[in-house]
């Protein structure tokens, strides 16, 4: 039951997501973009950052890299993998999700805390939600909105693929402007049809202690180490 | 001077005949074109201070606290449990004055490189902006492209922009100010200088060597014009990734102790690098060009000596352990090549293409000349300053100003501009931008944090530089109070016209007498910082602008204030008079148009004891809301203190002075709270055994800010509040 974080060379957010992973008792370590053997990790996080710089496109580059085969073997023999933020762009890239992730509508780097609502509570990443809890977890993207074909959006929709999704905050329902990307159907956070493979735009890793301003991504966690503990 | 005796390639350098003078005599005989551009760039004001040389040594630059102070890559400050602090704020003004996006992206990029060089890990960017006049088409350009150039370095860098300020003033049209702060954290025994030992070879790493950014130190050190406009290749430029890769690189080496001195390869290049390095380890160095990595083909040895390129740092590994950290590098896939090595005697010598084609003392390019000059008063500015302001008519509406002076350019939500920059990577942002007086970040695996803040308000110091300097000081370290922290340092940006007239150099001569005297006062040191002078255009100069950034510590993070009202029921307390001064307050521009007046008088003995009062308060866990009454008055004080949860306040101003003094006026040593009943009378108490004058003006509640004055009530939505603090900066910023 160990998490392989893996770290490209821009990644930026590793190192949060290795204290995030370990401060709920998960035994975590890196694992540079070139290893060509995740053997003896049962779980990969994929972080934020800008992988090798993103100067093409977020996330093109790096599922070129030796690492992603290993990754996606993981993903094929049903462990989970996560993508935060620029690992979501990777996955989608990588065609371990489908989709993809275009420049938010205001054109900018955008910085603030968003509210999603839990749409799944039955995965690996969600058990310790209640469904449609909603959460506050910051977000911090240039190219965060997701977009997909008609077929493919109504797909994930049936599927119940889509996991998170941006809201208004439970204290102001009808408050407009929520969804901080332009994300079709404020999708912030989709899985694949098996349901071991989730990448979402929102940082769960920055909320993991009331002094950081919420611990509402904690359970994020709590859950992938109960899921890992249910594995071994 | 007829043109046949005037020396050779001295109009073409632009050095002073007298200068030149001086090199000769150093040298003991004629410099060759290339050693002249050598003492061109170390000479220039960026790399050698030499107009403000004579003044920074009135600075106190001792305390207990500090490791390290002026004269390294960044100051060091002690933190308890082994941990120090490395800060340093640095001018991009020139470069971000002709390209902004990339003159304030390498910006960010080099201060980052300083921090790094000390041995410490990034953790909080911070930046002071100044810009002209915000409806001006070209202002919201400048402004766009250095909060794009900020955002675009920071961001993908991975170090969190956490805090700063940005003003705007019609002296600054022709020429914007962008300054930038780095905060990194060491352990004390990972404290790495610039020094080599002899007979080391020194390694250069990280990006090529282009030819951008040639002469950049120099240019820092003209005034602008429209010529300038034609120096965009005197901008270096910025890539993000490298200097990751580069940070992580010169980190992981120290942390496995594989060098002994780390150098960052900054202003003036190979040059200010390699000579600085060997003058401080009291050691000459040759450097061999042939070997310096090159981005294209055919670079002479100027443009290789002056190049700033971005992303290079030098490290010097001990002994035995020059293959580990070539093997490192090539793990990041950068260049770490021996270009140089220490020799004994004195000297730099620089080799191209087997010839030695430059050598000259390393102490003779490190000591330039100084200046002490005459400086004079601009009379203009004296006569602002003696306008009588008690004949101001009072404004018929109250009630309007407040909403007016909140959507001011200068107090507005600064938040268009910080959602731009990632201010949580590294989750250790425990007060984000917007929520209180200093930004606060905590130190994993202890019970620690640190409190940052950049201040100067350049209305003050345009009025009277050395006042000015000395608010600078008071408010940067009253705000780091104001949220718990006990200042510990500072680092000073000095920004200043030109110090060759005669107002210039008053001005620069002025700021540095506060700075000085303010330090003294409030016990704080001095560690590191920057002088950018020339900052003028045709029509303009600046104001002084003295970028004042504190370093505080948190003993206890748990005990620490925010700024915003939590909880209704409250009792509100002011520490400090009712009433504010008239005086180059943002209240007098905005609602009278004037400029005009001296800035409010300081009391340094009372700032020291409401500043310790207030951390006494926050520390005994009595009170975790605070914010610090600055420009716009306790009207907008307390108006900054409703918004963050919406939160209202109805309270009453018992005073006989004008009322616009004691809504909007200015004055220092103010600092307004909210503290529980039960804990109001022993509050009340500490501040009467402090000495202080305070007043409890009311209590937190509702959706309205309500303030009743002996002749007046007035009442705000705070919504509408909201609303009209918002949206200015959205224009500009959309």
């Amino acid at each position: 039951m160990k998490v392989a974080v893996i770290q490209f060379p821009g990644s930026n957010c590793d190192q949060d997501a290795l204290w995030a992973l370990r401060l709920v008792g998960l035994e975590a370590e890196l694992v540079w973009h070139t290893e060509r053997n995740l053997e003896g990790f049962q779980a990969a996080l994929l972080p934020g950052g800008f992988s090798y710089g993103d100067y093409l496109r977020a996330g093109a580059l790096a599922k070129f890299s030796p690492v992603m085969q290993e990754v996606r073997r993981l993903a094929l023999r049903g462990y989970p993998v996560v993508g935060i933020c620029n690992g979501f762009q990777v996955l989608t890239e990588a065609g371990l999700l489908p989709g993809a992730l275009l420049a938010n509508t205001n054109l900018h780097f955008t910085c603030k805390e968003v509210f999603l609502r839990v749409e799944r509570t039955d995965l690996p990443f969600t058990r310790a939600y209640t469904p449609g809890q909603v959460l506050r977890i910051p977000i911090a993207h240039g190219e965060g909105r997701y977009y997909a074909d008609a077929e493919t959006l109504e797909r994930l929709e049936q599927n119940h693929q889509v996991v998170f999704r941006y809201t208004a905050p439970q204290e102001a329902p009808s408050q407009e402007g929520y969804n901080p990307n332009g994300s079709l159907n404020d999708i912030a956070g989709i899985v694949n049809p098996a349901g071991n493979v989730l990448g979402l735009m929102p940082h769960p890793e920055r909320a993991v202690e009331s002094v950081l301003g919420s611990a509402d991504g904690l359970p994020f966690f709590q859950s992938l180490k109960q899921a890992l503990e249910v594995v071994v | 001077m007829t043109q046949e005796t005037q020396p050779p390639f001295l109009q073409e350098t632009g050095i002073p005949l007298g200068e030149y003078q001086a090199i000769v005599r150093l040298l003991g005989r004629e410099p060759n074109r290339l050693e002249l551009y050598l003492f061109k760039v170390m000479w220039s004001e960026h790399c050698s201070y030499k107009n403000s040389r004579p003044l920074l040594r009135l600075l106190p630059k001792e305390g207990p606290a500090v490791l390290q102070g002026p004269g390294e890559n960044a100051g060091v400050v002690e933190i308890g449990e082994g941990w120090a602090v490395a800060f340093k704020i640095e001018s991009h003004n020139h470069p971000s004055a002709v390209e902004p996006v990339q003159g304030a992206a390498t910006g960010v990029g080099g201060i980052i490189r300083d921090i790094v060089a000390m041995g410490a890990r990034p953790i909080a960017l911070l930046n002071s902006l100044r810009f002209g006049r915000p409806d001006d088409p070209r202002t919201r350009y400048l402004v766009r492209g250095v909060v794009e150039g900020i955002a675009h370095y920071g961001n993908a860098i991975g170090v969190p922009t956490v805090g700063g300020e940005v003003y705007f003033h019609p002296d600054y049209q022709e020429n914007p100010l962008v300054n930038a702060m780095c905060v990194g954290l060491l352990r004390i025994e990972e404290l790495k200088k610039s020094r080599a030992s002899l007979g080391r070879p020194v390694y250069y790493v990280g990006s090529k060597t282009g030819r951008d950014g040639i002469g950049g130190a120099a240019f820092a050190s003209e005034e602008l014009s429209e010529e300038n406009e034609s120096k965009r290749p005197s901008v270096q430029v910025g890539d993000p990734f490298l200097g990751k890769l580069t940070m992580e690189l010169t980190l992981e080496a120290i942390r496995q102790d594989l060098v002994e001195g780390v150098q960052d390869m900054g202003a003036a290049g190979l040059t200010s690098s390699l000579s600085e390095l060997a003058h401080k380890s009291g050691l000459g160095l040759e450097l061999n060009l042939d070997r310096v990595p090159q981005r294209e083909a055919g670079m002479n040895p100027i443009e290789l000596m002056l190049s700033e390129s971005q992303e290079r740092m030098v490290l010097v590994p001990r002994p035995g352990k020059e293959q580990a950290l070539e093997a490192l590098a090539a793990r990041y896939g950068l260049d770490a090549v021996p270009v140089a090595h220490t020799i004994a005697e004195p000297v730099f010598r620089v080799v191209h293409a087997g010839q030695v084609v430059a050598e000259v003392p390393t102490a003779a390019l490190a000591d330039s000349p100084t200046y002490t000059r005459e400086g004079q008063e601009d009379p203009a500015i004296a006569r602002l300053r003696a306008v009588d302001l008690g004949a101001l008519p009072l404004p018929s509406d109250l009630q309007d100003i407040l909403p007016r002076l909140l959507a001011s350019p200068n107090l507005c939500s600064r938040a268009p501009i910080y959602q731009r920059y990632d201010h949580q990577v590294g989750t250790n942002t425990v007060l984000v931008p917007g929520s209180g007086d200093a930004a606060i970040l905590r130190i994993k695996g202890t019970r620690r944090g640190l409190a940052v803040k950049v201040d100067a308000n350049p209305r003050y110091s345009k009025l009277s530089p050395r006042l000015g300097a000395m608010h600078a000081l008071a408010e940067a370290s009253r705000n780091v109070s104001v949220v718990g922290a006990q200042p510990l340092a500072y680092t000073d940006g000095l920004n200043c016209g030109n110090p060759e007239t005669p107002e210039g150099y008053f001005e620069l001569s002025e700021t540095i007498q506060g700075l000085a005297e303010a330090s003294r006062a409030l016990g704080l040191p001095v560690v590191s910082g920057n002088v950018s002078l020339y900052n003028e255009g045709p029509n303009y100069r600046i104001p002084p602008t003295p970028m004042v950034g504190v370093v505080g510590l948190l003993q206890n993070l748990e005990q620490r204030a925010q700024q915003g009202f939590q909880h209704a029921g409250d009792f509100i307390v002011l520490i400090g008079a009712l009433e504010g001064h008239l005086g180059a307050s943002e209240y007098l521009w905005v609602v009278h148009g004037q400029e005009a007046g001296s800035p409010p008088p300081l009391d340094l003995a009372l700032e020291a004891r409401a500043q310790a009062a207030i951390r006494e308060l926050i520390g005994r866990g009595w009170v975790s809301t605070a914010h610090d009454v600055a420009e716009g008055g306790l009207a907008v004080a307390l108006a900054e203190m409703c918004l963050p949860y919406g939160l209202g306040a109805t309270l009453e101003l018992r005073s006989p002075a004008r009322p616009d003094a004691v809504l909007f006026g200015e004055a220092p040593s103010r600092i307004l709270f909210s503290v529980n009943q039960a804990h109001l009378q022993a509050a009340v108490k500490l501040l009467e055994n402090h000495g202080l004058p305070y007043h409890v003006l009311g209590q937190v509640g509702g959706s309205t800010l309500t303030i009743l004055t002996p002749k007046a009530r007035l009442e705000w939505p705070v919504a509408a509040l909201r609303q009209a603090w918002e949206a200015p900066l959205r224009e500009v910023l959309p």
